[in-house]
């Protein structure tokens, strides 16, 4: 895969930052395999309370037919989260892209025109991020639902204004340092109109924060699209499964001693947040240089034959010695670039 | 530099004393930079020896290495005496004690190595505090405007913050923070690269001071051959991680005696200048550098035995060496070796 | 090569009154560019401006096609901010810049870009002048992509290896996938002067383009650079720090104080026969590799002042060896006096005075008139001590001559200065210059008591 030029480091990342990037990969690539093969997977619909014409057991505790159990409805656990993992997978890809199409658009000529307009977004950009987020989103999930009902958009859309303060930031900060360097003047004196120079120059070198900022973001997103489905602003129930509700269903389960309705959901949210953290983690270590922790080793050096003076016939004596080990390198080829 | 045995009498006992020091830089994976690869100098009490080389040869690593101040990932070995103090391998702790009354260093941007949140005033007395706190404040202050009056800053402005002054000035209170313990060794670090063409004679001309006044020994890194005829005794000449000739700074001017010296002083570009003149080529990699003598392929001078031998250091008339198969010794050349070196040319890609 | 620098001398004038061959390329008249500062707090909140920075004040020259000018300065002298006036990408104040007789001051950033073709531009820092996210193929055929020239893709592959290969760095194949960070400071040198020619602009300018690159390397690049002049019939503007390079590569130099050109005229002259104090105390300041030449220096004392609030009448009027009456003498630079003897007094002599002088900072307004404070439990008859003592010291020092009484008060010493005159353009052999010394009714002022 070719990576663009400024992604470049992500190849060569080793030691600790690499499992790191590696296990999270592997987590992720899990449950989107989940997400996507959903339909092949799970055993039953996200919904499904019956299967040959026989109703499911209510409240039923692990066994074959039911590898997680079954809920109060009758629902099938392992199902459940096997679809929650799709729209889990959904809303947060669906946040993410819009994030980043609002987000980073406007971060880019917020930064590079400066002035009033400038000044405006990042006053109102500022007041969203004041917010607390969560109370935010309901919000949003509120007054869009008599639109759009409850489903995966609004959801996604939900997030997003959570999430489009971050991405215009980062990128607005990091376009006022970009655009002062010697190259993006350059490029003005020559000429290139604007919308080159923001494309072109600026772009590729503000979005090296971009990737690991977005998996960082995604895990934050399924914790916020759980809690808005745990208080019920989350998707219609008959929509889609979904994590939290399912989470929200569980705590009178848990008074009596049934663990399996929530334990699996939290579980699933658990283990994807840790697996966006571990990526977007990842990523940071390895794209971001000040953060970056490599372990070079010393290298070993040869000692000298014998200890050597300064000055003097002695010197040359056992300069002559010592020089002899290396008189005797192969003639190498002279590297150069 | 001595040329027999270095005698008892503390006059001439060198201050510093580099004996084949190598300093490799490990890289992830593959081979080392052998940034600095065999080096033995000395300096004396009083005494300037500016250290030139272009970009690449190892000549901040080796400022660097003499103090202490390298990366974790790199490998030192030999030895750095400091008044007959073995350097390489102490406990950082005792590296840090000296660091400051002993060892003094100055670097090269003066403008982002002070603190900017604190006065003048603090920083020359945080300095006394660590390094003499039996001092009383009012010796402090006084030992801190007399450095300061000694670099031309008037004692009314000790309690301004860095950013009142000029670049000029506040490297001329790097130097005086630098010099308030009386180290006996000062390492600068192209100290005058990024100032002015008049602020950086005022500044040689303080350092030339430096010599006279307080018998500070004093190694000078710089690519600028103009400041090291202007401001030092002796000279060493770095190249690709060794030092290729090391004597009296003015008798290195007048002749040298390594082709790379030679034509790098022809390079430069001074009020006299007619014609350009330049070295072909570009200076070498690291990991990698050319057989035998390193200079060999880019050399007008190169002869056989250049790429197969390394050439041996050669004493030369007042206390000068190189290191040059054209000095000898005549009988370590083989047979032939002394015959022009038919070279290839220098592709155009390789040149810098 | 030894040859060319005589020709170039011989063959052009100096100054701006003589006739020249050909039409000026570049008609800079009174140029002035000024950066408003942002004050303190409560200062911005009323909207307030706090002063502004005159990085360009007043300069004025010709550029006439196939020459090289030089413009000379240390930092704080403009020069940067003038070479980006020149390219649009800094807005002047004031004043007129006529490329061929267009106006260019003033133009929207559409009109100019058509213009722009005609301007090449080198910066100082090879590293930072290449956008590190495109190859250099990219890099030196956008140009060609801005202005939608050059035809197909075909026809700009072909125009960028001509263009490589032109500054030395063959096979283009070679280098054309490459990207910035993995060629050396002389290459990336290179591929700049590539995309700077790519266009067969008439006008190259130049800020700084060696001194980032180590001694053996800069004779290649200049030399490099004379090639393109030759074979292009470029006209340069180079922007330097660095009088040597410049007496090399230039036909003409302007040297450049505090936003105004101090001197100007043909190369030879001005390192023969330098007139104005400044351009001899560069010339004297320049480390020369030759350990036989350390001659006292002489520097002027101090540094380059603050841009914002310039020196009144010459702004080198408080480091110039040779100021006298006219030169603009003012309160601060008592100060700068009085603290510069403190520097060499003992402490306890230092305190001693010290105390007899009150709150220095009024001398900070500049003014041709002003109150050297007592303590303020002290007499007027302490600040007149200190001051003879001063004055004893170093009774020729340049400062007294411009002194024109000193009355003992109250509350401590009233010094009057004589007026300063801001200094115009005096014609000294075949340059300009901006110094009394050549100014004959300045001289004649000077000499009126």
């Amino acid at each position: 895969m070719r990576l663009p030029h400024v992604l470049q480091p992500v190849a060569q990342t080793r030691g600790v930052p690499r499992w790191i990037l590696i296990s999270g990969v592997v987590i992720v690539a899990f449950f989107l395999i989940l997400a996507i093969f959903a339909p092949l997977i799970a055993p039953y619909g996200f919904d499904q309370v019956e299967a040959d014409g026989m109703r499911f057991a209510k409240q039923a505790s692990p066994d074959s037919q039911h590898l997680f159990g079954t809920t109060v409805q009758s629902t099938d656990v392992l199902s459940r989260v096997v679809w929650g993992s799709r729209t889990a997978i959904e809303v947060v890809v669906l946040a993410v892209v819009f994030s980043l199409a609002i987000g980073v658009p406007l971060g880019l000529f917020s930064g590079y025109v400066g002035g009033r307009i400038d000044r405006f977004l990042v006053l109102i950009m500022d007041a969203l991020f004041a917010f607390p987020y969560l109370l935010l989103a309901i919000v949003i999930a509120f007054l869009l639902s008599d639109t759009f009902g409850q489903g995966v958009v609004t959801a996604a859309v939900a997030i997003t204004v959570v999430y489009v303060p971050q991405y215009f930031r980062v990128i607005r900060n990091h376009v006022i340092s970009v655009r002062e360097e010697p190259y993006v003047e350059a490029a003005r004196a020559l000429g290139a109109p604007r919308r080159t120079i923001i494309g072109r120059y600026i772009f590729y070198n503000v979005i090296q924060n971009v990737p690991s900022l977005a998996t960082l973001n995604a895990a934050d997103a399924i914790l916020t699209l759980a809690a808005l489905g745990f208080l019920g602003y989350g998707i219609q129930p008959t929509d889609a499964a979904e994590w939290g509700y399912d989470l929200q269903r569980a705590i009178d389960d848990a008074g009596a001693g049934i663990w399996w309705t929530g334990l699996f959901p939290g579980l699933a949210i658990v283990l994807l947040v840790t697996g966006f953290t571990l990526l977007g983690e990842g990523l940071n270590d390895v794209i971001n240089p000040l953060i970056r922790y490599q372990r070079i080793p010393k290298p070993d050096i040869p000692a000298a034959a014998r200890p050597l003076e300064v000055g003097g016939p002695a010197a040359a004596g056992a300069a002559r010695a010592a020089t002899e080990t290396r008189a005797h390198d192969p003639p190498g080829e002279v590297n150069r670039e | 530099m001595s040329d027999g045995p270095v005698t008892a009498s503390t006059d001439t006992e060198p201050v510093l004393r580099v004996n084949d020091l190598r300093v490799w830089y490990g890289t992830q994976d593959g081979d080392p930079v052998r940034a600095v690869d065999g080096v033995s100098l000395e300096i004396k009490a009083g005494e300037t020896l500016g250290l030139v080389g272009e970009s690449g040869c190892g000549k901040s690593t080796l400022g660097r290495g003499v103090l202490g101040l390298l990366p974790d990932s790199a490998g030192v070995e030999g030895r750095v005496l400091y008044r007959d103090r073995e350097l390489v391998g102490i406990p950082p702790k005792e590296m840090r004690a000296m660091r400051g009354p002993e060892v003094g260093l100055i670097f090269q941007e003066p403008m982002t190595r002070l603190n900017p949140l604190v006065t003048i005033e603090s920083h020359f007395m945080e300095t006394l505090r660590a390094h003499e706190p039996e001092l009383d404040k009012e010796e402090m202050k006084r030992r801190s405007l007399e450095a300061l009056a000694g670099m031309g800053i008037p004692p009314t402005r000790f309690k301004q913050y860095p950013h009142e002054f000029s670049g000029g000035m506040r490297q001329r209170i790097m130097i005086a923070l630098a010099l308030v313990l009386g180290p006996k060794l000062l390492v600068a670090d192209e100290p005058t690269t990024a100032l002015d063409v008049i602020v950086e004679a005022q500044i040689l001309g303080i350092l030339a001071d430096l010599r006279r006044n307080f018998d500070t020994a004093l190694l000078l890194i710089t690519h600028n051959l103009g400041i090291v005829a202007e401001a030092c005794d002796r000279l060493a000449v770095m190249y690709a991680g060794r030092i290729v000739e090391e004597g009296d700074a003015r008798e290195v001017f007048a002749e040298p005696a390594h082709p790379y010296t030679r034509e790098l002083l022809r390079s430069i570009i001074s009020l006299d200048t007619t014609g350009l003149h330049y070295i072909p080529g570009a200076p070498p990699n690291l990991i990698d550098p050319p057989s035998g003598c390193r200079f060999h392929p880019r050399c007008p001078n190169a002869m056989r035995v250049c790429p197969e031998r390394f050439p041996i250091e050669v004493p030369l008339a007042g206390g000068r060496r190189t290191e040059c198969w054209l000095h000898g010794p005549a009988d370590e050349i083989p047979p032939g070796g002394s015959e022009p070196l038919e070279r290839q040319e220098i592709a155009l890609a390789e040149e810098a | 090569m030894e040859s060319a620098q005589l020709e170039r001398s011989a063959a052009r004038g100096g100054g701006r009154g003589e006739t020249s061959r050909a039409d000026p390329l570049l008609e800079v008249r009174d140029l002035r560019t000024l950066f408003g500062l942002r004050g303190s707090f409560a200062d911005r909140l009323r909207g307030a401006e706090a002063g502004s920075v005159h990085a360009v004040d007043g300069v004025s020259f010709d550029l006439r096609p196939g020459e090289v000018l030089g413009i000379v300065g240390e930092s704080g002298s403009g020069k940067t901010t003038l070479g980006r006036t020149l390219l649009g990408l800094v807005d002047a104040t004031s004043g007129s810049i006529k490329l061929e007789g267009r106006e260019i001051t003033g133009l929207g950033e559409a009109e100019f870009r058509e213009l722009r073709t005609r301007l090449g531009i080198v910066f100082q820092d090879p590293h930072a002048s290449l956008n590190p996210a495109l190859t250099i193929g990219a890099s030196v055929g956008d140009p060609l992509r801005f202005h939608g020239l050059g035809g197909s893709d075909e026809e700009r592959r072909g125009r960028v290896v001509a263009a490589l290969e032109r500054v030395g760095l063959a096979p283009a194949q070679q280098f054309m996938d490459k990207y910035p960070a993995a060629l050396s400071g002389g290459q990336k040198q290179r591929a700049v002067l590539a995309r700077a020619i790519i266009l067969g602009p008439d006008i190259l300018i130049a800020d700084e383009p060696v001194s980032m690159l180590d001694m053996s390397v800069r004779a290649k690049i200049l030399e490099l650079m004379l090639d393109l002049k030759r074979e292009f019939a470029l006209t340069y503007v180079y922007i330097t720090h660095d009088l040597a390079t410049a007496k090399f590569f230039c036909d003409r130099i302007a040297i450049m104080y505090l936003g105004r050109i101090v001197e100007i005229g043909p190369a030879a002259q001005i390192y023969d026969d330098p007139k104005h104090p400044y351009t001899q105390a560069l010339l004297r300041a320049i480390p020369e590799p030759d350990p036989s030449r350390t001659v006292p220096r002489d520097l002027p004392r101090g540094e380059v002042p603050d841009a914002v609030m310039p020196p009144l009448g010459c702004s080198l009027h408080p480091r110039c060896p040779r100021a006298f009456e006219v030169c603009g003498w003012e309160s601060r630079d008592l100060r700068t006096l009085l603290e510069l003897r403190w520097t060499q007094l003992p402490e306890e002599e230092f305190e001693r005075e010290r105390a007899l002088i009150g709150d220095l900072d009024v001398l900070d307004e500049p003014a041709t008139e002003c109150v050297l404070p007592a303590a303020p439990d002290g007499a007027g008859d302490d600040a007149a001590e200190v001051l003879e003592r001063l004055r004893a010291e170093a009774p020729d020092d340049p400062f007294w001559k411009g002194v024109a009484s000193t009355d003992v008060e109250q509350g401590g010493v009233r010094v009057r200065f004589r007026d300063g005159i801001v200094p115009g353009e005096s014609e000294a052999d075949a340059a300009l210059v901006r110094c009394h010394l050549y100014d004959d009714a300045a001289l004649a002022k000077a000499r009126k008591p």
